[in-house]
């Protein structure tokens, strides 16, 4: 199908490989950037659509590398389609779907099925990871091979660690040999135990059983010490803590190919946004004290933290509608991803070209996408920025068919006003208006 | 007896001891004491709930807890329905907010709560239109507890005020210890927990309290020696070694006991696990408080439930 040319003029466009915001537009041809012109606009090619930014930021689309779907298998909470919508309305052009689906995305079959039906349904681009070890059980490893040419960007066990340390050993070494990516959820599950929030006083005092920084340090310690005797690529998908951040700091100074996230939530919130037991901010790994809130703001700043993901999982009243010790882990994000990021923005804490490159640029390179630049010959995922658009999120506008929000009924600042994935509009607000 | 009108409790539900002030405290007391007398009558009962709808919902089981409140809703005239777990719907998958909706639908006056979790019966206490007391969330609060353990030290003391009083065993697990520590410092006094690392909660030194490891060191100059109840499952091997090594340096005995003040009480929520936290000639003997507590129990819930019947609509 082809699209007639666009061009998007008076913007300030965002580059993230050099960090630079300087006034411009951008004409998009057959899918891709055809040319990035700064400065005043040039003439609309013929037949060409125009849209106005109005002099909002242009910036390559949002990658996520952590999403939970629920297709296959729990649809009910989340399909392809609606994780996809909610997706293109916060500005996420690519998602990285987790396996943590039924039948679990273990085998090359099953990563062919989601990607045919993110073709077929998905506005934007879905990229799908794939399991570490068979069917999440953490003891035999899958088809690194046939899984990366049937199209997993990365390998994972979703929300379980790859606790057995023999099993970690081989999925490395033999990661290595085919250029795969081992992104691992650094948590220790004996731990972690039976808690359910970072533990300290605030647990104490709401009697709720805590999880140790170091479940998290001593699963990302033994897994750097791996690397170091492997040499495989490795991803921690999330940390949370100080004591983290020291860690990847050192195994980055040591030039090993260790890269690390951060999710949205461990960003802006704190263990007291439990409040009196909001099960909706009870997340794996869990909001830690504002100390860490800090120190990961901090890493992020200064780049020991690569990537920012929404960490997105739907949950339903049925698993969230619990008391605090009983209620599933997980929050939607997808679409609250820039909303909630760009308050480290407007509180000064970071620039939004660091903001930006840490959510398009970084994942990119992690993930080895040509997506994320802001080059002519680049694909044409864009997102337009209003930095300065406030409103107070409604669960209820949200496109996720969950509605699990940790920021529901917050005041944010700052969306998503245009979504382009391939060229094609995905998401605009009414305030963006398309000129023939 | 003088009776002096206590003044009126502000809240609609009682939820734990946190958020109430020290004059509301003392004002629950005062009520109590005035129970105390009540219950000593050969004619109990009292007609403050007459008519009154009062649902025991119980997702733990428990005897004194629950007889306790029981008891306290029909001497108030109430009409007291008991739901335990093993007949109700819980078991069939029904949500507690289902649960709490169901029941609300039954229009209640005051439902009363004990759950596993803690957090569960603020949870349902915002799905609900009548007065909810919490009678244990998981190891969260035992408000009630807290308050017939403070009536009980306030009649045998005479006062509160500048009292040390050592909580001793797994405050790690226990609402009645969390409670307890909020209640006693409220009211004024020091307070100390005692017991091994394994069973105390972290950042506990935050709370205000003075931390021992040492038992014999921390009994030293105690004015009250509460003990708590160590779990079953916890005994052997997954928090302490075994019965027998946590007796030797956490179970109160005579020896131990006697580092404390020559009138040192002791107490203890029950049910007492003898020979693990507690000898049982200390259970029963002269500085015990412990039979005691339980009557202090049925007034401290009659006060609770008066307190908060004046919240009731037509009240």
């Amino acid at each position: 199908m082809s699209l007639r040319p666009l061009l998007l003029s008076n913007a300030r466009l965002l580059d993230p490989a050099t960090g630079q915001e300087t006034p411009g537009s951008v004409l998009v041809r057959e899918g891709r950037i055809a040319d990035i012109a700064h400065g005043a606009a040039p003439g609309a090619p013929e037949g060409a659509e125009r849209i106005d930014c109005g002099g909002n930021v242009l910036a390559p689309g949002l990658i996520d590398m952590r999403a939970f779907v629920g297709e296959p298998g729990a649809e009910h909470r989340e399909t392809l389609a609606s994780a996809s919508a909610a997706a293109a309305a916060g500005g996420v052009t690519t998602l990285v779907c987790m396996p943590d689906t039924n039948p679990v995305i273990d085998g090359p079959a099953i990563v062919d099925f989601v990607l045919r039906r993110a073709r077929d349904t998905a506005c934007v681009t879905v990229l799908p990871a794939a399991a570490v070890t068979k069917g999440l059980a953490g003891r035999e490893m899958t088809e690194f091979g046939l899984l990366q040419e049937a199209g997993a960007v990365a390998f994972t066990d979703g929300l379980k660690a790859v606790t057995n340390a023999q099993v970690m050993r081989r999925a490395l070494t033999y990661a290595r040999d085919f250029g795969a990516l081992i992104m691992q959820h650094v948590e220790e599950p004996d731990l972690v135990g039976e808690g359910v929030m970072n533990e300290g006083e605030f647990a104490s005092r709401l009697g709720l059983a805590g999880i140790p920084r170091e479940a998290e340090t001593v699963m990302l310690e033994r897994d750097i010490r791996l690397v170091r005797l492997t040499g495989a690529r490795y991803h921690a998908a999330m940390i949370s803590c100080a004591d983290s951040v020291e860690i990847v700091r050192r195994a980055k100074e040591a030039g090993l190919p260790v890269t690390c996230g951060v999710s949205v939530n461990n960003l802006v919130l704190n263990e007291n946004d439990i409040g009196h037991y909001r099960t909706f901010c009870r997340l794996a790994p869990p909001l830690r004290h504002e100390s860490d809130r800090q120190a990961v703001v901090e890493a992020l700043k200064e780049g020991v933290i690569d990537a920012v993901v929404s960490d997105h999982n739907p949950q339903d009243v049925e698993t969230k509608r619990l008391p605090f010790a009983e209620a599933a882990d997980g929050a939607l994000g997808i679409e609250t991803l820039l909303g909630a990021a760009m308050r480290l923005v407007h509180t000064g804490d970071i620039g939004l070209p660091r903001l930006i490159q840490a959510l398009t640029a970084a994942p990119a390179k992690i993930l080895g996408r040509e997506a994320g630049r802001l080059t002519a010959g680049a694909p044409a995922d864009l997102v337009l920025i209003d930095p300065d658009l406030p409103y107070v999120l409604d669960k209820r506008q949200l496109k996720s068919r969950s509605k699990n929000s940790p920021f529901d009924e917050a005041r944010l600042q700052g969306a998503a006003a245009l979504t382009l994935v391939g060229g094609r509009v995905v998401h605009r607000l009414p305030e963006i208006a398309v000129a023939a | 007896m003088t009776q002096v009108a206590p003044p009126s409790f502000p809240h609609r539900h009682l939820l734990g001891i946190e958020g109430l002030t020290r004059p509301e405290i003392e004002g629950l007391l005062d009520r109590a004491d005035a129970a105390v007398d009540v219950s000593r009558q050969v004619e109990k009962k009292r007609n403050v709930l007459r008519g009154r709808t009062q649902i025991n919902l119980f997702f733990e089981p428990s005897t004194r807890t629950q007889s306790s409140f029981e008891l306290a809703g029909k001497r108030l005239g109430a009409d007291v329905m008991n739901m335990s777990v093993a007949s109700s719907s819980v078991k069939k998958g029904e949500t507690l907010i289902d649960t709490a909706a169901t029941l609300n639908a039954m229009r209640p006056d005051i439902i009363v709560v004990r759950h596993q979790s803690a957090g569960a019966v603020h949870l349902l206490a915002r799905k609900v239109d009548c007065s909810v007391v919490n009678a244990g969330d998981g190891a969260h609060e035992h408000p009630t507890q807290a308050l017939l353990d403070a009536l009980t030290i306030r009649r045998n003391k005479g006062r509160i005020e500048g009292l040390q009083v050592a909580i001793c065993g797994d405050v790690l697990h226990s609402r009645v210890a969390r409670s307890n520590i909020i209640s006693l410092q409220a009211l004024g006094a020091r307070v100390r927990v005692i017991g091994p690392t394994s069973l105390l909660p972290s950042g506990i030194a935050r709370f205000g309290v003075e931390v021992f490891t040492d038992m014999r060191e921390g009994l030293r100059d105690c004015d009250i020696v509460m003990m708590l109840r160590l779990q079953r499952e916890r005994m052997n091997g997954s928090f302490v070694p075994s019965v027998k090594e946590y007796f030797r340096y956490y179970g109160l005995d005579g020896d131990k006991l006697a580092l404390a003040r020559p009138d040192a009480l002791v107490m203890h929520p029950g049910p007492m696990n003898r020979g693990v936290e507690i000898a049982s000639d200390i259970a029963d003997g002269a500085q015990s408080l412990i039979r005691e507590q339980v009557e202090m129990g049925v007034a401290v819930r009659m006060a609770v439930l008066e307190a908060l019947a004046s919240h009731l609509p037509n009240g």
